[in-house]
This record gives C-alpha cells, structure tokens and sequence, in this order.
C-alpha cells in the first residue's frame, strides 16, 4: 500500500479495497518497525490517527468525503496541533501543546466539507527552529536518509522527506524559508513545492523569517504533491500575507500539454561550485524537456551571487524578532532556580535554544542594532529588490526557470557540522526564490553513485499550476521519481 | 509670565500623550479591552504571543487615528508602516511592541490653546503612531513573585507627540486638556485618566532665555492627572535651573514622578537605554489610506469644540463663558440643544438652567451628564411650563429640585404641590384688597412718597398666594390699587 500514489490511495478508499483504518495502521506499523533507524517523527499520534480513521471511513461510507479523506499523512512539527505538542525540533518547546491548530493543519485534517479529512500519522522531525540544512540542530536527534542512512536527508524539513522517502507516509506538510523543502526533497528522491509567498496561510505555523516562510508540500510525485497543495492554499484572514485570489486547478492542469514551453537555464546556476554528477543529470533533464516539445534558453539572473549574504541579514534578522517571545515567562523551557528576571531570560534562552539558533538571534540582533541596520538590514532590502527585479526581468522571456536544487547528493552526517558557512552554501540555488517570493519546486532527475539528485523549477507568481503540469509531464516520461531506497520496500 | 517666575531661565517642554483608542477589540487580535475584567480573561493567543499566531489589524482603529489626525489639521500618511519595537519585559509577550516608527499614519499636525493672559498658542503636533499597549505587571501580593495581567497587551493607542513648543507647566496643561476634550469629543478616546486611557510623559529642559539651542531634557513618565503633570513639571523646571546654577549638568535620563511627594527621580539614564532595533513588522502590510477614505472620515467628523463654541454665540446669543461651558463635552453641549429645541423656550434661559441649575445638581450629585437624574426632554418640560406661564421662574426652582430629587416630571410636580400659577385676576385682587387692609401704615406710606415699600406688598402678595401668583400681573394690579 505505501508505494500507492494519492489518486491511487483515494481510488483504493473509494473502492473499499482498504479502509482508512487500514491504511493508517499500515502506516502506523512500518513507522514503528522502520523510524528507530530514521528519527523522521518527534511524536507519533498512533490514538488519534486511529479515530481519524474512523471518522474518514465513516464519512467515506456516508459519501461526505473529499479525494484526500482517509489518507494519512504526516505534519512538519512547526505547525500546532490542538491538543498535541508542537516542539519546532527545540527543547525550548518540548512539553509546549498549542490550544489551536495551524490552519494549514484545519485545511488538511477538518472533516470534508471545511477540510480534506486526511489522518495525521504524526509530527515530523526538523531541524531547531527550521534553522539548518541537514537536520542536525533538531533537539530531537539528526534525521538519517533513507538512500544511505550514514547521510543526512537535508533540511530543515529532514523529517517530512525522510518518512515519504522511506514510505513511513504517504505525502507530508513541510516549510521553506531558503530551501527548506527543495533541498532536502532533492537529496531523498521527492518533489516538493514551496509556493509563491502568501499562498498558503502562515497562521499557526511556528515563524522562522516572517517575509520568508511559506508552507509547502513534499511528496513522491507532481501529481501527488498537486493533491495536496490545492487541498492547504488560499487566502486566510488571520494572515495578513496571505493573497486574495483564487486557488487555481492544479490537479485539472497537470496533464496539459507542455509544447512551446520556455524554459530559462541561470547562467550562475550552472557555474562553478555545482558538483559534476548533478550537472550531467540535470543537463539530461533538459533534453528530456526539449524532446516533450519545450525551447530552453540561457538566461542571467545577475544578482544570484547576493542570495546568501542577503538571506543571512534579512532571515536572522527577523528570527531574533520572532524568536524574541520564547522567554521563559508564559510557556516554553524556563530555567530554575533564577534569581534575577535577567537571569530567567538568560538562562531559559541559553539552555532552551541550540547553538544553530543561538547563532542566527545573535547575527540578527546584530544586524538590526542602531548604528548597523542601515549597513546590513536596509542594504539587504535593496539588494533583495535587485535580486526580485532580476526574476521578473526573466519571466518576461521565459515561462520557467530550471537549475540544480543542490550543490550536490546527500552528505554525510557530520561532515559540515564545524562550518556554518559551508553549510550555508547549500541553499545557495535555492534562496533566490524565498528572497523573490516566486514558487520554486524541486524533482528528482537521477541518482549519482546510487544517492538521488534533484532540479528546480522556479516559477513566476502563482504559476504552481503550470509548474506542477510541467513537472508532471516529466514524470510521465521519466521513472527516477519511481525509485524506492533499498531497505524499506 | 510664568517664565518670569525663573529668573531668566526658560523651560522647553514637549508632551507624549498615550491615549487609548476606544474600539471593541485590540488592534491586531479579536480580543475585547473592556477596562476592569479578571486578570488574564481578555487575552486571546494572539496576545499571549503563542508560537505562530500572527497580528491582524483591526480597521477601526486605523480609522480612529486618521480622525484624530483630521481633527488637528494633520496630514494623513498615504502609506505608513508598523514596526517592531524590541525590549524584554514579562508584560509585553512578543518580546517586541507593535508601534509606527519612520513612516507614522499622522504627521504635521497643531494644536491652539488659550493662555491665561487671552492669547492664543499654537502647539505643533510631530505625530501620532498608531501601536499596541503593553500588559501589566503586578508586583504586591504575589509574595515575592509578580503577577502578569495581559487583558491591557494589544490595546490600541495613539502616542500623540508634540513638537517643543510649550514653554510652561501651565501651557503644558492647556494644552493637554485641550487634547484631551478633543479626543473625547471625537469618540476616539473615552478620556479617563485614572484608568490610564490618556497618560502623558513630559520631556522637559531649561535654557537661559534667548538662548539659540535647547538643554539637556529629561523624560518624566506616565503622569496621569493633569495636576501631576503641572506638578512633575514644575518640579523639574526647579530641579534642572538649581543643578545648573550650582554648577552641575543634566543628564539625559527618564524619570518617575512619585505623587506623594511631587517630585521626580531618575528611573534610567540614556546609556541604559534599550536598543529597540526597530524594524518593519513583515507579518503586517503597510497601510495605504487613499484620499478617498480620507474624505469619508472627514466628512463624518463631529462638529469640534472650537467650532460649537462660535456656533452657540452666534445663533443662541450666548455669552462666551456659557458657550465655553456648555461645549465643554460634546454630551453637555447636545444636551443643551436639546433643551432648547424641545422647550421652545428663550435659548440664554436655557443656558442658564443648564450650565447653573443642572451642572449644580450634576455635580453634588457627583453624575455625569449622561446620568443626569433630569433628561433634556424633562428639562425641557419644566422650561414650557415657564413659557407658558404656568408657573413662575421662582416656583420652577422648587420644581426643579423636586425632579433632581427623583419625584417625577414638571407636570406631575406643579400637579401634585398645586403650584399652578394664580393668573385668574380677581383672586389676585382678593389678596392685594386683603394685604391692605392688614398693613394701613404701609399704604399710608406708599402713598406718601415711599415707593421703596412696593416691594413690601408684593412679598406679601406672594406669600398669601404661597408664590404662585402671576409676578407680572401683581405688579401691574398693585400700581393700580396702590394709587387709589
């Protein structure tokens, strides 16, 4: 059942061939015969996805079901769930239980009508804070990848990726703040999609960098990763940033034909610093593209260079604000035995956050001290435009952008823990988008010494549909997407 | 003048008002802001700054402030922004207050007040920012911890910044009561200071007179009576001229003035100052009030005291004082006009009735107008009973008190005391025909020259009418029998 894909499972369902019990406990079982060895999930909500379960079955037999109802699926825990805990991967909130869920999580897991009716499995491991690239500042413990389980599966959202990869979920919520979805989907064989800023709600979702953070999906296929998305858009009044505009069909566009596609090829994408391996395949992406009828392009995106020196201003930045509530006082890890309210803070901040995130408060508050922000916070805001103006500048020539997702395959845990810059240049093709607010996605398009490598679509302002289609299409032609890592089949 | 006081030395004070905005909900939660409820009882997660709730602006207070702008003759920014203003203190949740920084929604404003000597000043207004209230920290009975109260964390307000044009303590409270019965007139602010919906810090410095640049000031905060404000300054004005005289500097600090004793006393000085690392809020928009929403607003302004004032002379024929006091709250003044609307009767007769007998009332009492134990309808009433003769001006007093103390309207009043007015003729001349034949001496008088004894025989008409006979016809009856 967990190689089923989301039509598949909703047809299955529908058909009676399985029930939603069924399927959860399915799942339920290969998360506990398999994720000693992962570490994708914080927190397993076995009970209640159980009675989840249920209420889809019933709902299935009343015909009061929508196409997700009864399909399991497992949560980023950056979102709060009613009732179960919401750590962000920090033991700053280890025992903390929000009193309201993440709309993001009332889309998917309401009851159809209000929502898609779909089973929570449980809450995914993730890098502290979604502050990382490879899973390892989660309190919880690294993540491990299922295609070699000495490496990382990427981050921040390690976990979500780690448990579809494995077929410990079917489909799985994550976030991207540089390249939170696309990198890790990228290094486990995933497509994943992180939408056009304001897409989907932030409400509820624990903030990172505020002008950054988008909800996204990551699944194993477009067609799967289409389901979902459509089921979590739209516009939130309890978000300022999300966008009034209609959700368009993403599941109705996928079988478009893609003949007369522009696709634009980043000349910084493919210079030095991208590792051969996933040259050769991406470049043999390309080709596949051209023969399902798309024209390809060289382009320049000029700004490119600035993505990592503008993100490490304008991400911490906002995270030493965002982060700045986590004091002790109300909710969360608070120190004993302090003396002083300046002690509280102090000691409840220093044992309550890891070193990453201790890292990036105090480059932000730095950035943002008086004397300093016009040096670092305003400079980075302009060349942020610069790097926005270069997009659209694009995308007057080109439907869509493709280049590489990473620098390269899953590395090995530890190799990068001792250099926070060498880790940051892993986000290096993914950042742009965030700083852009344009949709990006990333696919896999082969496998290098047997670890998987993915492409990246970047996309004009909601053009998900079109980018998903075009994904799609590839998928249609192409089986690497296909492929299972050896030892969870 | 009061600068005179000083010995050469000038006081430069600039005022901050905090005044709270007076919406159903916060400014960025759905929350109520009901002054008074159970710690903690009107405090939603937005407030409680879970983890990932985010803001979302409520309309009406934009709305408020954009009024308040208006009504100073202030510009409205046609695109401002919210801003994050960081500090650690367990009452504000989020670790940072909402506020407006660089680009406030008001800007450019001005204020006249009157000064004692007749003249008019005008006060110039920096800006008004919209931003959130802070919760409260209670540190008695908690023994030896401090209680957090959040129901006041996301209140709206408006921090009203003046420019530093006042130069005395008296100005300074000119002007901030000046401030505070337009913010009540406009329905932005309920005005009430012991609750803290309109509190003030004082920047204040002394230069010697007519000299170019300003001194060092200090920053007296949250004074919330108008008293303390005079006060606090006054304090500080001495404070700052003895320390330089005798040959000291003052410190750039915020200080805390302490009621009991009036004065003030350094809280911090500026090197503790926090570094609020203000930047723009990305969970919020900027807010764009086009000209078209602008023009909505001001059409629907009230009519401002200023205005009411000249208004109440000139078609009422009131004296300045009564216009003044009777357009001292919006509420006064519509009651005032109802008065004479509903009455029908003399508009200065009303005003007399209104700002003497009622505000008298009101006051022992100890009500507001809008507990006024007489309606306006009611008032009116007893003033159509005046007009119409029924009973006499005299006679209304005794009416009057009668509806203050709660006996019911004019009509049931004169009904139930018989105190309808005598102006039946022949029963008038019963009684004059009677009071002669008692006092002969009188008449005798009278009619020998001394006029001065009219008054006698009207008294005693009264009286023998228990005061209910018509005054201008005793008059007119008593000069004819009087004169044989």
């Amino acid at each position: 059942m967990h190689t089923l894909s989301i039509s598949e499972l909703a047809e299955g369902l529908r058909a009676r061939r399985f029930s939603s019990r069924e399927l959860t406990q399915h799942y339920l079982d290969r998360i506990a015969a398999h994720d000693r060895a992962l570490n994708s999930y914080v927190t397993i909500t076995a009970e209640q996805a159980l009675l989840q379960a249920d209420a889809a079955d019933a709902a299935l037999a009343a015909d009061n079901a929508g196409p997700l109802t009864g399909i399991p699926l497992a949560q980023k825990d950056i979102f709060c769930t009613q009732g179960v805990r919401t750590t962000c991967g920090s033991k700053m909130l280890a025992t903390f239980v929000a009193p309201y869920n993440a709309t993001l999580v009332d889309k998917l897991q309401a009851a159809a009508p209000q929502g898609a009716g779909m089973v929570m499995l449980g809450k995914a491991n993730m890098d502290e804070f979604a502050m990382g690239s490879s899973n390892e500042t989660s309190f919880y413990g690294p993540v491990k990848n299922p295609w070699d389980l000495e490496r990382v599966p990427g981050g921040s959202s390690g976990g979500s990726v780690a448990a579809v990869a494995a077929g410990l979920a079917p489909v799985a919520t994550a976030t991207d703040t540089g390249g939170s979805i696309r990198q890790p989907a990228s290094l486990t064989n995933l497509t994943g999609i992180k939408p056009t800023y304001g897409r989907v709600s932030r409400y509820g979702m624990i903030a990172f960098a505020s002008s950054l953070d988008q909800a996204g999906v990551v699944a194993r296929s477009a067609a799967d990763a289409a389901y979902v998305l459509q089921a979590m858009s739209g516009f939130d009044p309890r978000d300022s940033t999300s966008v009034d505009r209609p959700v368009d069909d993403y599941v109705g566009a996928l079988n478009s034909p893609i003949k007369g596609l522009k696709i634009g090829l980043p000349k910084e994408y493919f210079a030095e610093g991208l590792d051969a391996g996933s040259r050769g395949l991406i470049e043999a992406a390309i080709k596949q593209f051209e023969s399902l009828g798309a024209s390809v392009q060289e382009i320049s995106l000029p700004s490119s260079p600035l993505s990592v020196p503008t993100y490490y201003v304008v991400a911490p930045a906002e995270a030493s604000s965002n982060l700045a509530r986590f004091d002790g006082v109300r909710y969360g890890h608070r120190a004993e035995g302090a003396k002083t309210l300046e002690e509280l803070y102090k000691r409840s901040r220093g044992e309550g956050f890891g070193a990453e995130v201790q890292r990036r408060i105090m480059i932000g508050t730095y950035v943002l001290s008086h004397g300093y922000y016009d040096a670092y916070y305003l400079k980075a805001q302009k060349v942020r435009r610069l790097i926005y103006e270069d997009f659209k500048r694009a995308f007057e020539k080109v439907d869509l952008v493709l280049g590489p997702t990473a620098t390269g395959a899953a590395f090995k845990l530890g190799s990068k823990t001792d250099n926070p810059v060498e880790m940051y240049l892993n986000d290096i093709y993914t950042i742009a988008a965030n700083l852009a607010g344009i949709p990006a996605m990333s696919l896999p398009c082969g496998f290098v010494d047997g670890l998987p490598v993915g492409m990246q679509l970047m996309g004009n302002f909601f053009d998900e549909a079109r980018m998903l289609n075009v994904a799609h299409q590839y998928q249609q032609a192409t089986d690497f997407h296909k492929q299972f890592p050896q030892g969870f089949k | 003048m009061a600068n005179d006081l000083h010995h050469g030395w000038e006081a430069v004070i600039g005022l901050e008002v905090h005044c709270q905005l007076m919406t159903h909900s916060k400014i960025f939660s759905g929350a109520a802001i009901q002054y008074g409820a159970e710690p903690n009882t009107q405090a939603c997660a937005v407030d409680l700054a879970l983890p990932g709730v985010l803001p979302v602006l409520n309309e009406d207070a934009v709305k408020k402030a954009v009024t308040f702008g208006l009504s100073v003759d202030a510009k409205i920014a046609e695109r401002c922004v919210f801003a994050r203003k960081h500090y650690f203190y367990p009452d504000l949740p989020k670790g940072y207050q909402i506020s407006q920084y660089e680009l406030p929604i008001v800007y450019e404003g001005h204020l006249d007040i009157e000064l004692e000597n007749g003249t008019t000043k005008t006060i110039g207004i920096t800006r008004a920012h919209l931003e959130e209230d802070a919760g409260k920290s209670m540190h008695e009975n908690f023994s030896g911890a401090t209680g957090i109260d959040l129901n006041r964390a996301g209140t709206p307000l408006i921090e009203i910044v003046s420019e530093p044009d006042i130069r005395s303590a008296a100005e300074a409270v000119a002007y901030l009561k000046k401030l505070h019965q337009l913010v009540v007139y406009l329905g932005v602010c309920d005005g009430n200071m012991q609750e803290g919906s309109f509190r003030c810090d004082a920047n204040v410095s002394v230069r010697k007179v007519g000299a170019p640049k300003f001194g060092t000031r200090t920053e007296t905060k949250n004074v919330n009576s108008f008293r303390y404000v005079e006060k606090a300054i006054e304090y500080e004005i001495s404070r700052q001229i003895e320390v330089i005289e005798s040959g000291g500097t003052i410190r750039q600090e915020t200080r805390l003035f302490n009621p009991d004793t009036g004065e003030t006393r350094a809280m911090r000085s500026k090197e503790d100052a926090n570094d609020y690392r203000y930047f723009p809020d990305p969970d919020l928009l900027p807010v764009v009030c086009t000209q078209d929403y602008i023009d909505a607003i001001r059409g629907s302004l009230p009519e401002l005291p200023e205005a009411k004032r000249a208004r109440f002379e000139k078609d009422f024929g009131l004296s300045p004082y009564d216009a003044k006091t009777l357009t001292s709250s919006r509420e006064l003044a519509a009651y005032y006009e109802a008065v004479v609307k509903d009455s029908g009767a003399d508009a200065k007769l009303c005003a007399n009735w209104v700002s003497t007998d009622l505000l008298a009332v009101l006051n022992k009492q100890g009500k507001d107008i809008n507990e006024s134990p007489i309606s306006a309808a009611a008032l009116a009433g007893l003033l159509q009973r005046i007009a119409d003769k029924t009973i006499s001006g005299k006679i209304a007093k005794e009416v009057f008190e009668a509806m203050a103390a709660g006996e019911g309207g004019a009509d049931d009043i004169i009904k139930a005391k018989g105190l309808v007015q005598i102006t039946d003729e022949s029963a008038i001349i019963r009684a004059i025909d009677d009071v002669m034949v008692k006092s002969p001496e009188q008449v005798a008088g009278y009619r020998a020259g001394k006029d001065k004894l009219f008054g006698f025989f009207v008294g005693q008409v009264m009286k023998a009418t228990q005061g209910k006979a018509n005054p201008d016809a005793v008059n007119r009856l008593l000069k004819d029998k009087l004169a044989g």
